[in-house]
């Protein structure tokens, strides 16, 4: 416990390390995340509108 | 037309770019998995605290990486950009809108991750010094360049426009890369020196800012061509490929 405590504290420069590293991996973690969530809604959007045109026809 | 440039446009069509990429994308988290979470490990528990910066150092595993990529990227995105612009080649052009995102938040990241690394070792978290500006005009140009394509309604002339943004401000670039050399500034000197006189850090720490690299390579290979295949879809919504691809999909 005590080891994680020190890992942690980064000998007194916790905020700076966990500062840089932890606006990178939110950053890199929302980009993907915000990607498939636009490629879905367009597959979605196309489905859509294929479906509409489907029931015009009939 | 020989067989060879024949095959090059094909994949150059948005179609085919759209299946080829499928597949590439998987292959690129795998390894931008691999080697960050490589990399995060030699960063924390393989390289050695260093003598006179203490843990405050082990910002350099992302900090110089994050700035090698908001420069390469911003190279990457003028090229196909001007090769979209010189050759009127859709695909290049989407490709160039495509890579802007990832190379403004890497940019970012460089100017934060250095904020939060000057402040400990230089006691201010911003100077007007020569290396930052350049790195936030940087930031400006990838989002004046963002802001100008989608400013411009027809399609052809957004891309016209936002190639002549990127082709200019690639003057910037290597004013960033020899800022450090050509001006006296708060921040050190190139931490790998392109052409002889190797590195001015340890090995352990250089593999592991590379490995990092690589990770960050893989990374915005895979945001740039998921991004790009968005930007295929909503342009040619309309197609037969991408009806197809749909009901496809559906089964």
């Amino acid at each position: 416990m005590d080891k994680v405590i020190e890992f942690l504290n980064m000998g007194g420069y916790a905020l700076y390390v966990w500062g840089s590293f932890g606006m990178t991996a939110l950053l890199m973690l929302a980009e993907p995340l915000l990607l498939r969530a636009r490629h879905r809604e367009i597959l979605r959007r196309v489905a859509r509108i294929a479906r509409m045109n489907n029931e015009e026809r009939t | 037309m020989n067989a060879s440039t024949l095959r090059l446009f094909t994949f150059a069509a948005p179609s085919r770019f759209y299946a080829l990429t499928g597949w590439l994308i998987p292959v690129c988290w795998v390894a931008t998995l691999a080697f960050t979470a490589a990399g995060l490990y030699m960063g924390f528990f393989v390289a050695p605290t260093d003598a006179t910066q203490g843990e405050a150092y082990r910002i350099i595993f992302i900090h110089v990486p994050a700035a090698w990529m908001s420069m390469v990227l911003y190279l990457v995105m003028a090229f196909w950009a001007g090769v979209g612009w010189a050759f009127n080649a859709r695909m290049a052009s989407m490709l160039a809108r495509a890579i802007a995102p990832t190379g403004a938040m890497f940019t970012f990241l460089a100017l934060w991750t250095g904020a939060f690394w000057g402040k400990p070792t230089w006691g201010t978290w911003w100077v007007w010094d020569a290396r930052l500006t350049t790195e936030l005009i940087l930031l400006f140009l990838y989002l004046g360049y963002i802001a100008l394509v989608n400013a411009i309604d027809d399609m052809r002339r957004a891309d016209q426009a936002g190639a002549l943004l990127a082709l200019v401000g690639s003057v910037n670039v290597p004013i960033i890369y020899f800022s450090v050399k050509w001006w006296n500034t708060l921040h050190q000197g190139a931490s790998v020196k392109v052409g002889g006189g190797g590195s001015s850090m340890a090995a352990t720490m250089l593999i592991t800012m590379l490995i990092m690299a690589l990770g960050f390579w893989a990374y915005s290979i895979a945001t740039t061509l998921s991004r790009a295949r968005c930007i295929i879809l909503e342009r040619e919504r309309n197609s037969t490929w991408v009806r197809e691809l749909v009901e496809n999909r559906r089964g």
